[in-house]
């Protein structure tokens, strides 16, 4: 294929080229070199190059030099340098990955998790490798009736879109069930589509793996198109964010809500099915996400204020400043990785921020935050301090089920 | 050097295997097809050494199951012939496949044929062996190093217990791939796509060859499961105690 | 029954696996009557004919040329010996060097051949073989046509102290005769030795590519050392670079016979399997309720060790 004879300068040409021409790309030209993103970061300390540093090194003539760096692939899109930077550069949504893309494209390595992260995506539908007709496996453990439309292609009111997290993972899976016994009790009509349900994608893209992305999109706009219903809830910020913002790109628009946005417009019922107390000081980690990327700030927040006895606290970093739990844009798979780079991870940091406020339960609204929590409390030693629970499970303790 | 690979599609273990009513044959409703594990190697390592000396690398592949996704993934990496053996592969034994290629591979030019040593279904034996044999060319299986030498090839072949042999082998032969030098390279959708435009997949049709393997499946099954181990259940906890008082009773705590 | 086997001899010894396919083939031998030869080539290999009593006859090919078993002469030499003497059923055992040569030699005999066997056996008049195939996930009970056949016989599967009889019956001996050097042995490269011997450990507690990635290996070695027992791992791990190859079991690693071996998020394939099943005590957990590694283990758990083992070493260090 010719490229094993492209030299280094080439390989900034063609960076430029591809991250150009997508909207807003040349603002990468118009960094101050002020350094707000790499301060930002909270990767920033671990990596050769950060932010700030890849744009320098690039006008310097050491482009090929990051691609071979570890920084690319520390950052795990938290969306924090590209809310900040003063230049309004599209750090998080071109800049990385692009990096990333040349690299994949030009074999300047890629670590081995994320690999076969994405090879599994790419053949499985889900990054965990597990059998596509394994995705529903959580249904029965609901016990409550789940439609599965293309088992029975009924029309439905709400479409669930549980994400791979949520449908194949051990503890997140809870998240899913929990959702599904609200709207249960709720009497809502939803349904899922089943097993033809791939990957929706968003962490592909960040993870640089564009031509991925488009084949998701691709095939789950085709398996939207054969079902009828009125709007998409998700549990999962990051599909959320695909599907509001990445999936029109290609002509594919849909109602979409998060799942706090959409039982929160159903307070008013869920009031009415509180049967215990939560007594219980919480404080809320905006996923960055729902936060920080689309600004969803209260609806979980008028949830958590509804149950009785919870008393809400508020983390020093939070809404736009919270910090991210490390899993983003492929971020979850390369926990190790990153571990060689930095001396405390993101995740650790933030149950340390959460314990201190005084809080017993971390309330989250995202199936990766719920698992990266976890397992800094398990490593903090903090087991039976704090629990880490999402919004539908502290919810379904508040009704009763 | 011109490099030969040719590869084997076998069952997809991520999905779960069961048999067909006549219990003698795994039941195709949801087995799905990919490559050959060592056979994924042997491509990597034939670019591999394309990338190092030169050359072209063919890769040949029976039609079964998503094997056009195995070979335009191939030819993004860099190999430059694609070849489809067309048929009616039910059943594709080690014996009928190594024919089929013998057939196909005496009138092409080639150093070297790189193969994986062994796959998952090789109930009859090795594909790569008896294509070596049927070709007359030197074999030997289980090599993870190579190294070009004049019109040889020096290879380790590895033994138990983390033994290596260094061999010299002269071209041209035939070599069971157990691992490439590097783990096969991360190959991005977007170029494998391009790949689809670009790269031509030649469909040759397999010659009319019948071999008998001289074996019969009288029987085949899914071991009982749990037959060897006591299943232990419960929560974490529950579960760490009763292994816990295990060893205790053992006396090995 | 004529029965041929091909032992394992080099590095200065007769390998596990030829007392095993020994063993295996005097139980056919008894069944159906017959003849047990066993072909014994190599460098300084006279001295080991002790070792197959149970042979009738061991032909013996002892050669300087012989030292590193090269697939090639080997593969000729065993064509010459047994072409002309009528052999029915020839076994190797399912190996490096099983894999090098029985191929061949079923070919150029137009022998049948079956590989990944765990039993062989001659029933109602047949040869039988049982293999375990897919990854360890299947069996097949298979029929060897006119009772004439090449086996691969997996390592593990026949108690190898069957096969270890002393005496000589008779004895013949061969002479090499000129094979081209189309594969020429060079030597043998022994890994540095820095690292433990599991093979003396009693304690074994063994990753697969359930630990996902190299730092949870903390997870697994806080077992090991609460134990009093060391790291072992099946093939994938060391390919990734996550411990040394010294440590893995199986095929391409060591045989060891621990008194207590976990094992953490291994699936169980034959080759991994062929290298512990003799432990003393072997505990497997596997979120995988199929997982072959079960058929194995005396004891089984289907979950997750990361949430188990670090349970486990609680309950162990309060019983300490």
């Amino acid at each position: 294929m010719g490229q094993a004879e492209v030299q280094p300068q080439d390989l900034y040409e063609v960076f430029q080229e591809r991250a150009y021409a997508m909207v807003d790309g040349e603002k990468i030209r118009q960094c101050l070199q002020c350094g707000t993103c790499s301060a930002s970061c909270p990767f920033g300390e671990g990596m050769d190059y950060n932010t700030r540093k890849m744009i320098a090194a690039m006008r310097g003539g050491d482009f090929d030099e990051i691609l071979s760096g570890h920084g690319i692939w520390l950052c795990t899109s938290c969306y924090t340098c590209t809310v900040r930077c003063p230049a309004k550069i599209p750090l998080t949504d071109i800049m990385i990955p692009v990096l990333r893309e040349t690299a994949m494209l030009y074999e300047k390595g890629v670590p081995s998790e994320l690999q076969k992260a994405l090879e599994n995506v790419a053949r499985y539908g889900n990054p965990f490798g597990e059998s596509p007709r394994k995705r529903i496996n959580w249904v029965k453990e609901t016990g409550v009736p789940v439609k599965i439309l293309q088992k029975d292609k009924k029309p439905v009111n709400v479409l669930l879109i549980p994400e791979c997290f949520c449908a194949y993972h051990q503890r997140a899976k809870n998240i899913i069930i929990s959702l599904a016994k609200i709207l249960h009790k709720l009497n809502v009509d939803f349904g899922i589509i089943g097993p033809d349900e791939k990957c929706i994608g968003d962490s592909k893209r960040l993870a640089g793996e564009f031509g991925l992305f488009e084949m998701l999109i691709e095939h789950n706009a085709k398996q939207l198109k054969k079902y009828n219903f009125d709007i998409i809830v998700t549990p999962d910020p990051h599909a959320y964010n695909a599907l509001i913002n990445e999936y029109p790109k290609f002509g594919y628009r849909y109602k979409v809500l998060h799942h706090t946005q959409y039982l929160s417009q159903r307070l008013a019922d869920l009031e009415a099915l509180f049967q215990n107390e939560f007594p219980y000081k919480v404080t809320y980690h905006d996923p960055c996400y729902l936060g920080r990327r689309n600004k969803v700030f209260d609806a979980p927040r008028e949830i958590l204020k509804s149950i009785n006895g919870l008393k809400l606290i508020e983390m020093p970093r939070t809404k736009e400043d919270a910090l991210c739990c490390g899993g983003g844009g492929g971020g979850v798979w390369l926990d190790s990785f990153s571990k060689e780079y930095i001396k405390e991870r993101p995740a650790e940091k933030r149950v340390k921020e959460a314990v201190a406020t005084g809080a017993e339960v971390l309330a989250v609204a995202c199936p990766i935050d719920i698992t990266m929590f976890e397992d800094a409390v398990k490593v903090l030693n903090l087991e039976g301090k704090i629990r880490v629970m999402d919004i539908s499970e502290i919810l379904l303790e508040a009704i009763g089920g | 050097m011109k490099i030969i690979v040719p590869i084997k599609m076998v069952p997809d273990l991520v999905e779960e295997l069961e048999i067909d009513e006549s219990g003698k044959r795994l039941d195709t409703s949801f087995l799905r097809f990919t490559i050959n594990e060592a056979d994924d190697h042997a491509i990597e390592e034939a670019v591999i050494l394309k990338e190092k000396y030169g050359g072209e690398v063919t890769v040949i592949a029976p039609d079964i199951g998503e094997v056009d996704d195995v070979l335009y993934a191939a030819a993004a990496k860099g190999v430059d012939r694609l070849i489809k053996i067309m048929g009616d592969f039910e059943e594709l034994d080690s014996h009928l496949y190594a024919s089929i290629l013998t057939e196909m591979i005496k009138d092409m030019q080639y150093d070297l044929i790189l193969t994986g040593c062994e796959a998952i279904t090789d109930l009859d034996g090795q594909t790569g062996i008896f294509l070596a044999t049927n070709l007359s060319l030197p074999y030997i299986g289980l090599v993870s190093k190579y190294k070009k030498e004049d019109g040889s090839l020096c290879v380790n072949k590895e033994f138990p217990g983390g033994v290596y042999g260094e061999y010299k082998v002269e071209l041209p032969a035939v070599l069971g791939v157990m691992a490439a030098e590097k783990p096969p390279r991360y190959v991005p959708v977007a170029k494998i796509r391009a790949a689809m435009k670009s790269a031509q997949i030649e469909e040759i049709d397999a010659p009319e060859i019948k071999v008998e393997t001289g074996i019969e499946i009288e029987k085949m099954y899914v071991p009982e499961v749990g037959k060897g181990a006591e299943m232990i259940e419960g929560e974490p906890e529950e579960v760490a105690k009763k292994i816990a008082e295990a060893l205790q009773n053992k006396g090995l705590l | 029954m004529k029965i041929f086997v091909f032992p394992e001899v080099y590095q200065g010894e007769v390998k596990e696996i030829s007392f095993e396919i020994l063993g295996l083939a005097q139980e056919i031998k008894e069944k159906t009557g017959g003849d047990l030869h066993v072909l014994l080539a190599g460098k300084g290999v006279k001295e080991f004919v002790p070792q197959f009593g149970l042979a009738d006859k061991v032909l013996l090919l002892d050669n300087e040329k012989l030292e590193g078993v090269s697939p090639f002469i080997y593969q000729n030499i065993l064509f010459q010996v047994l072409k002309d003497r009528a052999p029915e059923l020839i076994l190797f055992g399912h190996t490096s060097i099983g894999m090098d040569l029985a191929g061949f030699v079923a070919l150029k005999l137009n022998f049948p051949m079956v590989a990944f066997c765990k039993n062989v056996k001659a029933e109602n008049g047949h040869l039988m073989a049982t293999s375990l195939i897919c990854g360890g996930k299947i069996l097949a009970d298979v029929k060897i046509k006119d009772n004439k056949g090449v086996c691969l016989v997996l390592p593990g599967s026949y108690p190898a102290e069957k096969g270890k009889v002393e005496g000589t019956k008779e004895v013949e001996e061969l002479s090499l005769s000129e094979i081209e050097e189309k594969i020429k042995f060079e030597r043998f490269i022994i890994p540095e030795v820095e690292d433990i011997d599991i093979t003396k450990e009693n304690i074994l507690v063994a990753v697969g590519r359930g630990i996902q990635n190299q730092e949870n290996l903390e997870v697994a070695e806080e077992l090991a050392q609460v134990l009093g027992g060391a790291l072992a791992a099946s093939r994938p791990v060391v390919d990734q670079g996550w411990l040394p190859l010294t440590r893995v079991v199986g095929r391409s690693g060591k045989s060891v016979k621990p008194k207590l071996y976990l094992s953490l998020g291994i699936s169980g394939a034959p080759e991994h399997v062929e290298g512990m099943k003799d432990a003393g005590l072997i505990i497997a957990i596997n979120t995988d309720p199929n997982a072959p590694i079960f058929q194995t283990a005396h004891y089984g758990v289907v979950g997750d060790i990361f949430d188990i083992v670090p349970a486990l070493v609680e309950e162990i260090k309060a019983r300490k």
